[in-house]
């Protein structure tokens, strides 16, 4: 798709903690799919986590420390992509960690400036026709909040998932609510996050949908340990892993097979 | 105020199995947020209301003090009374002053948050028979409970507890079938309009004070607070020094915004402008005009990154699109200011060391700061709040440890990814696919199970290894 001619645009991949820890399949997908998209892939080794753990409890100065790792190792790409609104929402958040003016707070908003999620990063910069693929199947779909308010992404994931022509999109009536991940939160109140998750399984369920998508690792997995706790038989996974057609792999909390 | 702001935790594990609360709740939530998204769909020029709402109330708030000086002028000019309160005591020790010097017996009171605030009915049900005017405030008056929601007080109740509620205190029994809701309007109503003709005093709130004019903006759908403020020979109007505007023309964009975001109403049913006590020449209206201004913490907000919090119009929106509000209600939150206002506020007015778990017990998913009709960056102001609980070391010794802990291991990549390309096999021990159960997990494993790692090793190893078969 890209010229020929045309350097290849050269993006660093922020793989995100999660990803990195719980699956990779993941990670994978989303290089699959920069490469179709025509870029050269990296995946700088000296990488941890966004910050924000640290952030959102109030721990600047840890958070301004992982900020200027990240500013350093990822200086060199032309775009920096993850595959979550709410790592690549914190890496976007950076600049506010350093004083106006200062130098590391140019090198933070121009890491800023250069930093996407994946999905909107594939639809809207390097606008790629939807993958064609052959998944079937009723699924619906949650807008985690970060990629949503921050990023403004609602649309792109619905697109580049209109590729299958077999996928059956049934939204979710509140598809704009929260489900009870909030990062620390799910475990420092763990009564009402709970909850929180078990009225969007109910959504979930009353969809009819069969599989669940989403663009955020921990929204995911959190969605997934409850429709488990639930014994409900719906599967959750990343959008990416539909779009590179990485489907055969046990969706997220399923049990992988012997051997 | 019945109940405190601490242990918020051990209130909210309690409102989450209170099957009535739950009950009152779900069917509040839908409401308010169905309601509001259909009045902005009939309204395009939503999205630029918002910003001159912001507007309207930055300006205000930036000269805060000439608008109080041109109100107070206005306002005395015209027959009323102003008066400064710097805290809470101070406010209802001016207000039981008036009701002392005019000799009364009996307070009629509208709806009013800066009175909830400041404690004003405990220090009035003390002296005077006091009685609540709005419906949902008479109901938890008679249950002997704060309001749970700013603007629907008593959204907590059903419908089965209030008939409870007015069988007893109207007719002395209990046990009595289910009444229908018009059947209890009508008796709320036919019991206050005695108290509303009784009254020697009326307690209103304010939702907008008018600079320019001296007047006072309240807005209702029952009208109780035009008989509140009318029929009592005195009206006392409390209320925060940041509910000032210029002028009548703000009023009017302001309104628009406050029904709409509030309860999805083009406008209110009813919306009364009172300027000045009564003259020579009207034929209703009270002869003595006092308005109470409170301080309370908000001319130390104004001086720092807190200011656009005096921004708030007490629509109720950023909590009927909480999914914390809507889980546990509004009593959970400890003060009269519930969901993310009043994990901002509360924080403000009562300090963070008694409430920090308000900014805390929160998602961050910003859909509060997305349905603000004067657009305060809730989210951000809840995030600072927690900065500043590190800092102050309010967090506690054992979660400052662990997030420092992981902060100083999550800045060397390479000993973090040694660390976790250990813990993944041992994590895998503990089943297939997810675990019930996981070590040092309870609080993730309480209500779900815990999603284990899949695949053959971080993706930093697999990587590796990829790149390494490339090279060779």
């Amino acid at each position: 798709m890209a010229d020929e001619q045309a350097p290849r645009p050269q993006v660093g991949l922020f793989v995100t903690c999660l990803v990195d820890f719980f699956r990779p399949g993941i990670g994978f997908a989303s290089v699959e799919l920069l490469e179709q998209a025509g870029c050269q892939v990296t995946v700088p080794e000296a990488q941890s986590c966004c910050g924000q753990p640290a952030y959102n409890s109030g721990d600047l100065a840890d958070t301004a420390g992982l900020a200027r790792q990240v500013i350093e190792n990822f200086a060199a790409f032309d775009y920096v992509v993850a595959p979550s609104g709410s790592c690549a929402g914190q890496i976007k958040k950076y600049p506010d960690l350093f004083e106006t003016g200062s130098a590391w707070r140019r090198r933070a908003e121009d890491l800023a400036g250069r930093t996407y999620e994946i999905l909107s990063f594939l639809d809207e910069v390097m606008q790629i026709e939807p993958p064609r693929s052959d998944f079937s199947g009723r699924v619906t779909y949650h807008d985690s909040c970060s990629g949503l308010r921050q990023l403004g992404i609602k649309d792109q994931p619905r697109r580049l998932l209109s590729g299958s022509p077999a996928l059956e999109l049934n939204e979710l009536s509140e598809s704009e609510t929260c489900c009870g991940f909030g990062g620390t939160f799910c475990v420092k109140y763990p009564d009402i996050s709970t909850r929180m998750v078990n009225d969007k399984t109910d959504d979930i369920l009353a969809t009819g949908a069969e599989t669940v998508l989403g663009g955020d690792l921990g929204c995911l997995m959190n969605i997934a340990g409850r429709l488990k706790r639930r014994g409900a038989p719906v599967k959750v996974r990343h959008a990416v892993e539909v779009l590179a057609g990485h489907t055969s792999e046990p969706a997220i909390g399923d049990e992988e097979e012997a051997g | 105020m019945a109940v405190a702001e601490a242990d918020f935790r051990a209130r909210a594990r309690k409102a989450l199995s209170d099957e009535d609360l739950q009950s009152a709740l779900a069917k509040a939530k839908g409401g308010f947020v169905d309601k509001r998204a259909n009045a902005i769909l009939d309204l395009p020029e939503f999205e630029a209301l918002r910003e001159r709402g912001r507007q309207i109330k930055d300006h205000t708030l930036a000269h805060l003090d000439t608008y109080l000086e041109q109100f107070e002028g206005n306002v005395t000019r015209q027959g009323g009374q102003v008066h400064y309160a710097l805290d809470a005591e101070s406010a209802r020790e001016t207000i039981l002053g008036i009701c002392r010097d005019a000799a009364a017996k009996q307070v009629i009171k509208a709806k009013t948050m800066a009175g909830e605030e400041v404690g004003l009915n405990e220090a009035l049900e003390a002296e005077f028979e006091t009685v609540e005017s709005d419906l949902g405030e008479y109901i938890i008056q008679l249950a002997k409970e704060p309001p749970s929601h700013i603007i629907a007080p008593a959204v907590h109740k059903t419908r089965a507890q209030i008939t409870e509620l007015f069988d007893h205190h109207h007719h002395q029994k209990s046990g009595g079938p289910l009444r229908e809701t018009p059947d209890l309007v009508d008796e709320a109503r036919g019991v206050l309009r005695e108290k509303f003709l009784g009254a020697d005093i009326g307690i209103s709130g304010a939702n907008f004070l008018v600079a320019e004019t001296g007047t006072i903006t309240l807005v209702t759908n029952e009208g109780n607070a035009d008989l509140s403020t009318s029929l009592p020979r005195v009206h006392i109007a409390i209320a925060g020094v940041e509910k000032l505007v210029p002028s009548m023309r703000e009023v009017s964009s302001m309104l628009r915004l406050l029904a709409r975001s509030a309860t999805g109403q083009q406008i209110t049913a009813y919306t009364t402008f009172i300027t000045g006590a009564r003259r020579p020449e009207d034929l209703d209206g009270p002869e003595e005009l006092h308005v109470v201004l409170i301080d309370n913490g908000r001319t130390r907000m104004l001086g720092d990154e807190f200011r656009e919090m005096l921004r708030c119009i007490r629509c109720g929106a950023c909590m009927n699109h909480c999914p914390v509000y809507s889980a546990i209600g509004g009593h959970a939150y400890g003060w009269v200011y519930p969901g993310p206002m009043g994990a901002v506020l509360t924080p403000m007015f009562r300090g963070l060391d008694s409430s920090q778990d308000l900014p805390n017990a929160c998602t961050l998913n910003g859909r509060c700061q997305s349905v603000c009709p004067v657009k305060i960056r809730l989210p951000y102001l809840i995030r600072r709040l927690r900065d500043q609980s590190f800092e102050q070391q309010i967090t506690g010794p054992f979660a400052r440890w662990a997030i420092r802990t992981w902060g100083w291991l999550a800045r060397r990549p390479a000993l973090y990814q040694q660390l976790t390309g250990l813990m993944r096999p041992a994590l895998r021990l503990f089943g297939r696919g997810s675990a019930r159960r996981v070590p040092l997990a309870g609080a993730w494993t309480a209500g779900r199970d815990f999603p284990l790692p899949s695949g053959k090793g971080t993706f930093q190893q697999q990587w590796r290894e990829k790149r390494g078969e490339k090279r060779t």
